[in-house]
């Protein structure tokens, strides 16, 4: 029976393709490994009751075919089997969600010791802030940019002045140590996506939003922006570099402060601090 | 012939419902074109959806010309290309799959299947087709102003999409906003007619019990249509006054193209909130008349009841109210209070349960069944595989940690064209080939049936079950090209070919469907008034097509529900809805 037999051949093919396809998530980059096996649980359950349909089906085609003189039973409802199959697959549904509301729990759990950076996102690019040796981001607010500012950073905020500023450029984290990535747009939606981070988040104008993660490996990471925001979306890029701890500070001394940017004078070169001391 | 077994749905005294005085056309004009009978408003709903419908099929192809192909299309910018992807999933969702299914099928179907002579407002039914012809005109009409359509994404987020620096921001969005409250206007007056008919105008004995699964679908769509539509109403009007006045509903303090713009106090996030409290239901308005037009065909092509009855009936209703719980799955990397997470993941998996339920009843349904394998259920079981396979996926991105990685990629891409894009349109090919014999009074030709169902459907899965696996990957949607990235190996590239390969191929396939419509009409074989040997009452009409008024004298009485299929002991292997039990029979053969 041709039907019943390319039915079955799809559900086969589906399952062969997951198995085989070389099209598969990029190697994690974070502590997000929860949301992979949450992924892999949610996988093996739809897996299971997607064969079990079709294969269920492609047999009532193969068996029950039209032919000459066959005459279908008249069977209005059966109460029991309805009631298995409901709390059958509230099961399956309360063990894909059961994991997946613990890990979020843990994703917006942000850890008290993680410390800040900021991504801010416009059209389109990306700028990224750090705080200095005060470990504190100042405040800004859009109504500050300008051609020496182009964060927005408030003046007269002195937790602004040392707060290292990088335009257009690489952000670099440090390996281990977790980090709240503060998100902030001046113009429309962003969304600041490193694939291999798992974690990711809209930023929006007149807000700030965050998520958090630690990275546990180094390299290079692809920036891409996941949220629509116009014309260039496509081509709004940065990269992120995870460092060691050692090669991390060494980056750090070379960036600017928001002072050295804006000719402010009254703040001290800073010296930066690492995380334990 | 026996009475029906069944004490479930056993005879309820069957209530009046008073004969009409129909409107009776007087000219060509005011029966062919501004006609007030619902059969030939249907037939405008039907013929507007698919004219504009393949306007955004053809938008498909380009845009995946452009995927599969970068950079060998010099003709397809940046700009165009999001002006692309915006007006195709526009015209898909809301003026192709709801006018189809509320105003094609709605329109068709509710009267003769309730029993009805017509829509109980004939007139108020024919303005509502006018004014969305009009929406869909304005519509059009983006096509040639200066810069062109909206390029802002089909959910036309703010500020973006009234910004400079996305296309059609001078025109575009204005006349989209425009044709989306000309639209809803439209709908309403439809849709309050179809609510109303189903309730009032049922034919003696038609309890609500004994309604097909088709007019269940379509009723609770239209019901949850009219209440999520005003949102989008409200937030159309909102965002068309920050953009024409310059007002801040969702405008916060922003630099436009490095200046500060004069906006300042709105949030964009309460858009999202509004156009996702319609665009959820959205989902269910397109899927609920698939999943009640599906039973039937399921039904009546296997020769046997639609298994559990009443648990779909409460089913669709569920799903119906639940989806009203649900929209702020769509923004959980929006931004949003991050604790909405749990109540959200929580609403959206239960839906898992009602939904489950009904595919569960569709195949069991097959079971011990006598499969006739037509075109029309050739349709339903593509429409069963498409659409487990997007709901499974549904369960990944409604359970919300695992959004994360995967929102905003191309795995949401697959999983929503495969769940109210392909899953839907296979059950709207089906409904063609299965209710064209009533509307044309001939049959579809069943060789290019065939052919159109397996190139479609087979065509339709390898399009965007790989698709999933690009978004696994990390593949962002809504991208012009994909540029320089590490992570995707140039085999992703050679997938995105395929795909688009397959797509032009399966819209090709479409034109042999376009050709059966019309080659039939004229040299199809001829039908008869119910060549399927269907029990619904449409099937039953005197006269087929049906005549203005539908049922000549008599309105029919209804002695028994939908699905007397193979009833143990019946000579014929169905009984119409309107067939008096032995009894009344006999009374009424010896008076004769």
């Amino acid at each position: 029976m041709v039907v019943a037999l390319i039915l079955l051949l799809v559900a086969i093919g589906s399952v062969l393709f997951h198995i085989y396809s070389p099209w598969w998530w990029t190697p994690i980059g974070t502590n997000w490994v929860y949301i992979d096996h949450t992924i892999n649980i949610t996988f093996w359950i739809t897996g299971f009751v997607f064969v079990a349909v079709i294969a269920f089906m492609a047999y009532c085609v193969f068996r029950f075919h039209h032919k000459e003189g066959r005459r279908a039973d008249y069977n209005p409802e059966n109460k029991k089997l309805e009631w298995w199959l409901s709390v059958g697959t509230g099961v399956g549904v309360a063990a894909m969600l059961a994991p997946g509301l613990v890990v979020w729990h843990q994703f917006v759990t942000v850890p008290a010791d993680a410390t800040e950076v900021e991504v801010m996102g416009q059209q389109w690019q990306w700028s990224f802030r750090l705080p200095g040796k005060d470990g504190r981001l100042g405040t800004s607010d859009v109504r500050n940019i300008g051609p020496d500012n182009p964060m927005g950073l408030n003046r007269d905020d002195a937790h602004a002045q040392d707060d290292v500023v990088i335009e257009n450029g690489e952000l670099h984290l440090q390996l281990g140590k977790p980090v709240k990535v503060l998100l902030r747009s001046v113009d429309v939606l962003h969304d600041f996506y490193v694939p291999e981070f798992r974690a990711k988040m809209d930023m929006v104008p007149g807000a700030v939003t965050y998520f958090w993660i630690t990275p546990i490996r180094t390299g290079t990471f692809d920036v891409l922006c996941a949220e629509l925001c116009g014309a260039a979306h496509y081509q709004m890029r940065a990269k992120v570099i995870v460092d060691e701890e050692h090669e991390y500070h060494a980056w750090l001394e070379q960036q600017k402060t928001f002072a050295e940017l804006s000719g402010g004078n009254a703040v001290v070169r800073a010296t930066y601090q690492s995380g334990d001391k | 012939m026996v009475d029906i077994p069944y004490e479930g749905i056993a005879n309820i005294p069957p209530a009046e419902a008073p004969d009409v005085e129909l409107y009776h056309p007087r000219s060509w004009w005011t029966r062919y074109v501004f006609s007030q009978d619902a059969k030939v408003i249907a037939i405008q709903y039907a013929l507007t959806a698919s004219a504009i419908g393949l306007v955004a099929l053809v938008l498909s192809w380009l845009m995946r010309l452009q995927l599969g192909f970068p950079g060998t299309f010099s003709f397809i910018d940046p700009n165009q290309y999001l002006q692309l992807i915006t007006m195709h999933g526009m015209i898909m969702v809301i003026y192709l799959l709801t006018a189809l299914f509320l105003g094609g099928f709605g329109n068709y179907l509710i009267p003769l299947m309730v029993g009805a002579r017509d829509m109980v407002f004939p007139y108020v039914n024919m303005l509502s087709y006018w004014v969305y012809l009009l929406a869909v005109l304005v519509l059009a009409s983006t096509f040639f102003v200066p810069g062109g359509p909206t390029g802002a994404g089909w959910t036309l987020y703010p500020p973006q999409a009234i910004l400079s620096g996305t296309p059609g921001q001078e025109w575009g969005i204005i006349l989209m906003m425009s044709s989306l409250i000309l639209f809803i206007i439209g709908f309403t007056m439809g849709g309050l007619n179809y609510v109303v008919t189903v309730l009032q105008a049922r034919a003696r004995g038609m309890t609500l019990m004994r309604l097909p699964l088709t007019v269940w679908g379509i009723f609770t769509a239209t019901v949850m249509a009219l209440l999520a539509f005003p949102a989008l109403f409200v937030a159309s009007v909102m965002l068309l006054l920050d953009r024409l006045l310059g007002t801040s509903f969702f405008m916060p303090s922003l630099v436009e193209m490095g200046t500060l713009s004069k906006y300042g106090g709105g949030s964009p996030l309460l858009f999202q909130h509004l156009f996702w409290f319609f665009g959820h239901p959205e989902v269910y308005i397109v899927a609920l008349p698939a999943f009640g037009i599906v039973s039937d065909l399921i039904s009546t092509h296997a020769r046997k009841n639609i298994f559990g009855y009443r648990m779909m009936v409460w089913a669709i209703v569920a799903i119906g109210a639940l989806s009203f719980l649900v929209w702020a799955h769509h923004m959980y990397v929006s931004g949003m209070f991050p604790q909405f997470g749990y109540f959200f993941a929580t609403t959206t998996l239960i839906i898992a349960i009602p939904t489950a339920i009904k595919v569960y009843n569709w195949v069991l349904t097959l079971w011990r069944g006598d499969i006739h394998l037509r075109v029309p259920m050739l349709f339903a079981l593509g429409f069963i595989i498409t659409f487990v396979n997007g709901g499974l996926t549904g369960l990944f991105l409604g359970n919300v940690v695992v959004d994360v990685p995967l929102s905003d990629t191309m795995f949401v891409v697959a999983h929503f064209h495969m769940v109210m894009g392909v899953a839907p349109i296979m059950v709207v090919l089906g409904a063609i080939y299965h209710w064209y014999p009533k509307v044309t009074g001939r049959m579809l030709n069943d060789v290019l049936g065939k052919f159109h169902f397996w190139v479609t459907f087979l065509g339709a899965y390898l399009i965007f079950f790989p698709m999933h696996y690009l978004g696994l990957l990390g593949v962002p949607r809504r991208y012009f090209e994909l540029g320089e990235a590490a992570f995707i190996p140039p085999s992703a590239h050679s997938l995105n070919a395929f795909i688009s390969v397959v797509a032009l191929t399966v819209g090709f396939s479409q034109m042999v469907f376009l050709f059966n419509l019309a080659w039939s009409l004229f040299k199809g074989e001829a039908s008869g008034g119910n060549p399927w040997r269907a029990t619904t009452l449409e099937w039953q009409t005197p006269e087929t097509p049906p005549g203005h008024g539908n049922w000549g004298k008599e309105l029919p009485v209804v002695y028994r529900w939908a699905y007397d299929y193979s009833v143990p002991g019946a000579e014929e292997d169905f009984i119409p809805q309107n067939q008096p039990p032995r009894a009344t029979q006999a009374v009424q053969g010896a008076v004769s």
